[in-house]
């Protein structure tokens, strides 16, 4: 299938060029997530009414990982609210021109620091608290809080999104991921950039800013790094930057080298598979473990967490390297035929998921009624009883997604081991192997 | 065309593992008791298997707080007040893996208090098996990408 450029539909073009109907929906996420936090902070401890838990981890996420991260990429960071008040806070406006002279430090990041490994540690942190995180509303308020105010502390001292591109633990998964999507931002044609005088796209000019995400298009040639803010196309004098349909995970086709990136694909492989035993299986024990924050039993349950993570998953993976060509290094082996986890990881996460919002999608319509869980019935709903959605459909949804994730990744596999030279069999069989477990924790 | 070919095989030799029927073993029903005991977030025993067309009650028993029990697929439910019994009877007339939840919001963790009955031998986990196999079987003998 070949590219089908999206902005030369005139109305695409348009509704991306006008900075207003971005706005809309950022004033409305907004809106959303300073609610959400009032609600987490002073609602009902009850999680499944409290308007904080029902709408960020049942509906946000539904709509994050089923939807906007498989079919949009980062889609979900072109109208996320995070990072606007301190956006607005850096740039002393809404919409008007960038100043010339920074109003804050505008220090570049640390380059030791140019990696997402800080969002790696970030995602963690959460991972860890995950079940206390998910379920009680203040916890969840707070989180939210400190992200908001740590996006505008950092921008203050940082040029740029510093806090989307290196610490959002969600903005980390989500560029991994992004890669799959079947839409791209990329230029034209590179000679025009070359060409290019004064690069307002990454310096920003009178039409707009420079890239927040701190990427020079004219170099893009993957998803995972670019917000899909849209101000490059507002700001390329030669309308040389395109928006473009492609085949799902076309970026995956040249396997990255970083070892920060391999990373993030197995702590997202392995978060799912343990999610999934831990959160949707019956073993009460392990619940009890993740949700008792600080004693024997949760640091135990931190320590295996960390070991599946960092050592028995890219352990077992490792074994069968150890045979390839000893003329590429072990680790450009090790990072580009980790990419092969990458539709794979998202397919877990479709199948876990699927389980999850399915079964408690009800909360929405009451929580939507009550939000701070006091009694209000605004809509009507605020009664409804809570039930399982579509329950017979489940395992044959999960099925297709797991099997599907499973040759997406394996074709991603023979790629890969093309490129390093080694044979992608053993990785297919850990792919297997990995789905198979996946099967038995949720079937 | 030889590819279309291949790929239709495949798909119809997914059909037949995901669809096709398969012999069950036949086992006369008998009537089957549990207790079940329900506390914040879990249910002992979390994990139960019975035969198909068995009579199922359970005797869910509450050490704390109010807990519920709803049955995936099954659409059936009871409720226990602490240290009362609920008893709740049912036929297992679908077979397959189901999970049972508590539906009364009973603390934090609510969501997440699941047990599973299995009801005669889970065919679906076995057919995604053997899907996942074919899948692989599939990818390696298409075509890989030219070096």
């Amino acid at each position: 299938m070949a590219k089908i450029e999206l902005t030369r539909n005139r109305f695409i073009k348009n509704l991306l060029m006008n900075r207003y109907p971005q706005l809309a929906v950022f004033f409305v996420m907004l809106v959303g997530y300073i609610f959400a936090i009032h609600a987490g902070l002073i609602g009902t401890p009850v999680g499944s009414h409290n308007f904080s838990i029902v709408f960020v981890w049942i509906a946000w996420w539904a709509i994050l990982i089923l939807i906007a991260v498989p079919f949009f990429g980062r889609g979900w960071c072109a109208v996320c609210p995070i990072p606007l008040p301190a956006e607005w806070l850096q740039r002393g406006a809404v919409l008007a021109p960038p100043e010339k002279k920074p109003r804050w430090l505008n220090l570049r990041w640390p380059k030791a620091l140019r990696n997402i490994w800080l969002q790696n540690i970030s995602f963690l942190l959460l991972a860890l608290f995950s079940s206390v995180l998910l379920t009680t509303p203040n916890i969840t308020g707070i989180a939210l809080a400190v992200m908001l105010f740590g996006a505008i502390g950092l921008s203050t001292i940082f040029e740029r999104r510093a806090f989307c591109r290196y610490l959002c633990p969600v903005g980390g998964f989500i560029g991994i991921y992004a890669q799959t999507a079947p839409i791209e931002l990329r230029i034209k044609d590179k000679q025009v950039c070359a060409s290019c005088v004064g690069k307002p796209c990454y310096n920003g000019s009178a039409a707009g800013y420079g890239c927040p995400w701190d990427v020079f298009p004219g170099g893009l040639t993957k998803n995972t790094y670019c917000g899909l803010c849209m101000e490059c196309i507002r700001t390329c004098p030669h309308d040389n930057i395109a928006v473009n349909l492609r085949p799902f995970s076309a970026d995956l086709a040249k396997p990255s080298t970083r070892m920060d990136e391999a990373f993030k694909a197995f702590i997202m492989f392995g978060s799912a598979m343990i999610y999934a035993g831990v959160l949707l299986g019956p073993w009460g024990a392990l619940k009890d473990a993740a949700y008792n924050v600080g004693t024997g039993a949760w640091f135990v349950y931190a320590a295996v967490f960390l070991a599946i993570i960092f050592g028995i998953l890219p352990g077992a993976f490792s074994l069968g390297l150890l045979k390839g060509n000893n003329n590429i290094p072990f680790r450009q082996r090790f990072a580009s035929l980790s990419t092969a986890l990458i539709p794979l990881g998202l397919m877990f996460w479709v199948a876990f998921s699927l389980s999850f919002v399915m079964t408690n999608a009800s909360y929405i319509m009451a929580a939507l009624s009550d939000p701070l869980g006091l009694g209000w019935n605004l809509f009507g709903t605020a009664n409804m009883a809570w039930q399982p959605m579509l329950t017979t459909l489940l395992a044959p949804a999960q099925t297709l997604a797991l099997v599907g994730g499973l040759i997406w990744s394996a074709r991603t596999a023979q790629k890969a081991a093309n490129e390093v030279r080694v044979s992608s069999i053993p990785l297919i069989g850990y792919c297997f192997a990995a789905t198979a477990f996946m099967l038995w924790l949720l079937l | 065309m030889r590819f279309s070919f291949s790929l239709l095989l495949f798909v119809m030799a997914g059909l037949v593992v995901a669809f096709a029927p398969l012999p069950v073993q036949s086992i006369a029903p008998r009537e089957r008791i549990f207790r079940i005991d329900a506390r914040q977030y879990a249910y002992s025993p979390s994990e139960i298997h019975v035969n198909a067309g068995d009579t199922v009650t359970f005797e869910l028993v509450s050490t704390d707080v109010v807990h519920g029990l709803y049955i995936d697929g099954y659409d059936v439910s009871v409720e226990a007040d602490p240290g009362q019994t609920a008893t709740l009877t049912f036929t297992t007339n679908k077979p397959g893996s189901f999970r049972f939840r508590c539906n009364v919001t009973c603390g934090a963790m609510h969501p997440f208090m699941i047990g599973k009955l299995t009801v005669g031998t889970n065919l679906w986990l076995y057919r995604a098996f053997g899907l996942a196999g074919l899948a692989v079987i599939g990818v390696l003998m298409w075509p890989g990408p030219k070096a």
